[in-house]
């Protein structure tokens, strides 16, 4: 893709048939109030933000709605808090339900304090899901194997993590990214673990189609203008992974020409 | 006796799914939400007719910042 492609946002991510001009998703948890919610979203220029469901609490529920109504952003529910495939699956349904839309964001969580993926009940509640006519986006452990069978069984992109969510942590297994961009023949999203925008474009660069970022934005110090880095940093590190990037080398190579060069005596 | 959001409610008589909505102070065309009934989703359009078993789990869940 070129700097003209980006700019005119036609280098588009397509996740399930679905264009996207936006690469950078965005969480929607952790966010002081929704007014940085909706400072944030319109910074980031995202089109696709993440919801999770919760208990009814009587007289408090419509605002967050409205507000991504508003800013006129898809939404894409979550299983988090997930524990089981059976949990995640009744979960999905209801978010389908409830939002109206057949995307779920998947995350069935192994371990309360990694909050890692349970790969066998993620797969399982992948296939499950994918039968019963979802687009699932699992939230997976940067295993490339993994990745695969999660697209064997029809995923529609994978979303592994490049540390655990809101370590802040950054990439963690950078030759794991890019192994799974090599594995698999969807859309790859890196999830979790950034900290701050070289980390979004660090993912860009390995070959990850679009980073998900949630708390790196919304517990941010200012959330919004970090937003907006984020949004830059994925641009500048999908210029540049198509731009090529010079391989490393361990001694220096001049980039100016001996040629010509005066000699003083 | 029915579970509502994880709180045992007497509905007073009014054991259905529309009873156990008015009680979390939510209308029928209430947007956003979606409720299962022992762990099954139970679909808008049934709701109306939805009697409640005594004992029933009721979830009634909505969208909340996340992810």
């Amino acid at each position: 893709m070129s700097e003209q492609q980006v700019q005119a946002g036609s280098d588009t991510l397509t996740i399930a048939g679905r264009e996207l001009r936006s690469r950078l998703l965005l969480g929607t948890g952790g966010f002081p109030s929704l007014e940085l919610l909706a400072e944030s979203i319109q910074a980031s220029a995202t089109e696709l933000v993440t919801v999770a469901l919760r208990r009814v609490e009587p007289g408090g529920q419509g605002s967050l709605l409205d507000v991504l109504e508003r800013a006129g952003v898809g939404l894409l529910p979550n299983t988090a808090g997930c524990h089981t495939a059976r949990d995640a699956v009744v979960t999905a349904r209801l978010a389908r339900e409830a939002f109206a839309t057949d995307w779920i964001k998947l995350e069935v969580i192994g371990d309360e304090d990694t909050l890692l993926p349970d790969a066998p009940e993620l797969l399982r509640a992948a296939e499950e899901l994918v039968d019963e006519g979802f687009v699932v986006l699992p939230y997976t452990t940067d295993d490339p194997v993994l990745a695969r069978r999660l697209v064997d069984v029809g995923c529609a992109a994978v979303m592994p993590l490049g540390a655990p969510i809101g370590s802040g942590m950054g990439v963690r297994n950078p030759y794991n990214i890019a192994l799974i961009r090599e594995a698999v023949d969807v859309p790859v999203v890196l999830d979790a673990g950034i900290g701050t925008a070289s980390d979004a474009a660090l993912a860009m660069e390995l070959g990850c189609d679009a980073v998900m970022a949630a708390s790196a934005i919304s517990r941010a110090q200012d959330p919004p203008a970090m937003a907006m880095a984020m949004r830059r940093a994925v641009e500048a590190g999908r210029l540049a992974r198509g731009a090529g990037r010079i391989p490393r080398r361990r001694y220096a190579t001049a980039s100016t020409s001996d040629e010509g060069l005066a000699d003083f005596g | 006796m029915i579970v509502l959001n994880g709180q045992a409610r007497d509905l007073d008589g009014q054991e259905t799914l529309m009873g156990a909505l008015d009680a979390l102070g939510l209308s029928p065309d209430a947007r956003g939400v979606a409720v299962a009934v022992d762990g099954e989703v139970v679909p808008r359009a049934r709701w109306a007719s939805y009697e409640l078993a005594q004992g029933a789990h009721v979830e009634v869940l909505t969208a909340m910042q996340g992810g």
